[in-house]
């Protein structure tokens, strides 16, 4: 079964660049800013989207999405309210892939069932649960796909070749290449040691590679994308959105302005790279 | 929740894949998946060589003082007037708490597994001393990371690390208490994996260690077995502990889980009641979860976000437990009750006026507790209760409790 995420990188592989991956998180600040921000992304040049479900104790997470994910928390944000703005964004975006990003509980508790019902009628494409190792397929990872639902992998610097074919075997979708040992928003990776990797990651398997984990910029974006299918882009969008917040902490005129514009001008910077 | 079958053995637990029944698991980011499987194998190495087996009896006989004594508490006895109440003290082991059984084992694995440094987490500072003795001793670099309300609640620990050259991180996420301390010590390890060995101070986290923390603290129970035997000549009627993360209950309880007479306890913080949120009872109120790379029994709210919890006592201040003592819990072979902060702290004192010994307030609730049940059975039963740690950490927080100016009186 072809997902939006399947059509979206067979798109991408026949312009011949990498895609731009943007995260923001689920009602940061609050819902309506957050839906703002969402809806704006793809003309501003996101060509796949994650969106963090927050979750309380986020522990591979960086000081600027454990921050977003609190000030979604405190505007009252929920697992629900996270499908419904899927749902909301789809009314008019069908095509734009969204995968949804962040810790297995909120989820469990939910019921991991009803939740893969629910992510599927609200246009959901994709998962990447963190703390959902492949030992725990059986969990969600083999549920989802039942579902239609990609189930997105972590390959990490220290996934080596022993355990790889562990973490590719049930992954759909893309597989995501954290750069760097470390969590969310951490030092820029080196894209020579990045481009190796990808590339022995490539030697294994045919599904397209997106790679993560301190990019911040759209020179970084283009260096890092000259050897993958995709450049994730999460704490420094997260962090124009904390930048852009009133004394009270809520979202002024130009916060939702303001993302965008870093999401185009990233945008350039995949958009430059020619495979 | 239906009941599991009652298992043959309680023992048995976890599987191959650190199950104990429904709960435990290993729920980690991918980048730390090969660290904990390293560590499994480096375990399972462990386990099988009677040469570490020796090691770590022998640092636990000559370095932490080792048999601890089980006493038997003659005056309070007489005071509740009902079964006899014996008292492992492992307040009185080096450290002053039961962690240090813990540390020694783990320090002794991350040395076999060539790890340079360590990192703890710690919520009243007594696996934190423990953790930064045990790093002193073996020449490693230690930095523990501390909740920020911790911090300034237990500040002679605080103290104690730094003499002991452990690099304090305090850490200001979320409420500053133990499961803040953990998130930060987990992104720590994640960053940090080349080098880095995270001593986990409760048997809690990713399997192995629910398994190792278990087997290290296991001495606790074993050395009782034996010593209640040759002063009684037979085993306990009821074991009684203080579950935070629940690693001193589990140390005192895994070797007798089999023998069904006897009674188990456990007593978790009731904090200011169950009603609010304010207590730290998480098998006694919350639900089954996963956090901190294990499925239990967790404070949570109907949205899967974990509550902070309360409790006067820093070391039971955690949201979640143990999975074993979820199993446990499920299984009906362990009872968990609650104790509030004022029963903590009315056992507090009761221990000091009538033994001459000042616990710590983890162990208090479990005293509390034993008040609560030795008058009411026959005084040819016998209880045996975990001393776990001793109360010098706690004067300053039961003085700000009972509304003593420490510094005039």
């Amino acid at each position: 079964m072809k997902t939006r995420i399947d059509t979206r990188f067979e798109a991408l592989k026949s312009e011949g660049r990498p895609g731009l991956v943007t995260f923001i998180m689920a009602g940061d600040p609050n819902l309506e800013a957050s839906q703002e921000i969402l809806n704006g992304l793809p003309n501003a040049g996101a060509d796949l989207i994650e969106i963090g479900m927050p979750f309380s104790d986020p522990m591979a997470d960086g000081p600027s999405i454990q921050l977003a994910g609190q000030r979604a928390l405190k505007g009252g944000q929920t697992l629900a309210k996270t499908l419904a703005m899927v749902a909301s964004f789809r009314k008019s975006d069908n095509k734009t892939p969204i995968i949804l990003m962040g810790y297995y509980n909120p989820i469990y508790i939910y019921g991991n069932e009803r939740f893969l019902e629910d992510a599927s009628a609200a246009g959901v494409d994709g998962l990447i649960i963190v703390d959902l190792p492949p030992e725990a397929d059986n969990e969600l990872c083999i549920p989802a796909m039942d579902h239609g639902i990609n189930f997105i992998r972590l390959a990490t610097p220290t996934t080596d070749s022993d355990r790889l074919p562990k973490v590719l075997e049930n992954t759909s979708g893309f597989l995501y290449y954290v750069s760097i040992t470390g969590i969310t928003g951490a030092a820029a990776p080196d894209p020579d040691r990045v481009g190796k990797a990808v590339a022995a990651i490539k030697e294994k398997t045919d599904i397209p590679v997106a790679v993560g984990f301190g990019v911040k910029t759209a020179q970084q974006a283009a260096a890092i994308g000259k050897g993958a299918d995709g450049v994730v882009v999460g704490s420094a969008l997260v962090s124009v959105i904390l930048d852009h917040l009133d004394d009270q902490g809520e979202a002024g005129p130009d916060t939702a302005k303001a993302v965008h514009e870093l999401v185009s001008d990233l945008a350039s910077g995949v958009q430059s790279v020619k495979h | 929740m239906s009941k599991p079958i009652e298992p043959n053995s309680f023992k048995t637990g976890p599987d191959e894949e650190g199950h104990f029944g429904i709960f435990g698991g290993r729920y980690v980011a991918e980048t730390l998946m090969p660290l904990i499987l390293e560590l499994e194998q480096a375990y399972k190495g462990a386990k099988a060589d009677p040469d570490f087996h020796a090691e770590v009896a022998n640092l636990n006989k000559h370095y932490t003082g080792r048999p601890s004594p089980l006493y038997f508490a003659e005056s309070l006895t007489a005071h509740l007037g009902g079964a006899k109440v014996y008292f492992k003290r492992d307040e009185l082991n080096h450290t002053g708490s039961h962690k240090i059984n813990n540390c020694l084992g783990q320090i002794l694995l991350a040395k076999k597994m060539g790890k340079t440094r360590i990192i703890a987490e710690t919520g009243a500072g007594q696996h934190g001393v423990a953790a930064a003795t045990v790093a002193a001793k073996f020449g490693l670099p230690c930095v523990v990371y501390m909740g920020k309300t911790d911090v300034e609640r237990q500040s002679p620990n605080v103290f104690r690390m730094k003499l002991l050259g452990a690099e304090i991180v305090p850490v200001t996420a979320g409420a500053g208490t133990l499961k803040d301390a953990m998130n930060e010590a987990l992104r720590d390890w994640v960053t940090n994996v080349d080098d880095t060995y995270y001593l986990i101070g409760t048997a809690a986290g990713p399997h192995p260690y629910p398994e190792l923390v278990r087997d290290f603290q296991s001495v606790i129970g074993k050395e009782c077995k034996e010593q209640m035997m040759e002063a009684e000549g037979r085993l306990p009627d009821m074991l009684v502990a203080s579950v935070g993360g629940g690693s001193n209950a589990i140390g005192l309880f895994h070797p007798f889980l089999d023998d069904k007479d006897v009674q188990i306890v456990g007593v978790e913080a009731g904090g200011h009641g169950l009603d609010g949120d304010e207590h730290c009872a998480s098998l006694s109120a919350g639900k089954p979860g996963v956090l901190h790379g294990n499925r239990t029994f967790l404070l949570q709210d109907d949205d899967g976000q974990i509550l902070e919890g309360h409790s006067i006592s820093a070391g039971l201040d955690y949201p979640g437990i143990g999975p074993e003592h979820s199993y446990l819990k499920d299984t009906g072979r362990v009872e968990y009750v609650p104790i509030m902060d004022t029963e903590a702290l009315e056992a507090f004192q009761l221990l000091c006026r009538t033994e001459g010994i000042i616990p710590a307030l983890e162990p208090s609730h479990a005293l509390a507790e034993v008040v609560k049940r030795a008058p009411k059975m026959g005084k040819d039963k016998i209880i045996v209760m975990n001393l776990c740690g001793r109360g010098d950490k706690d004067v300053f927080t039961v003085g700000k409790a009972l509304g003593v100016d420490m510094e005039t009186n």
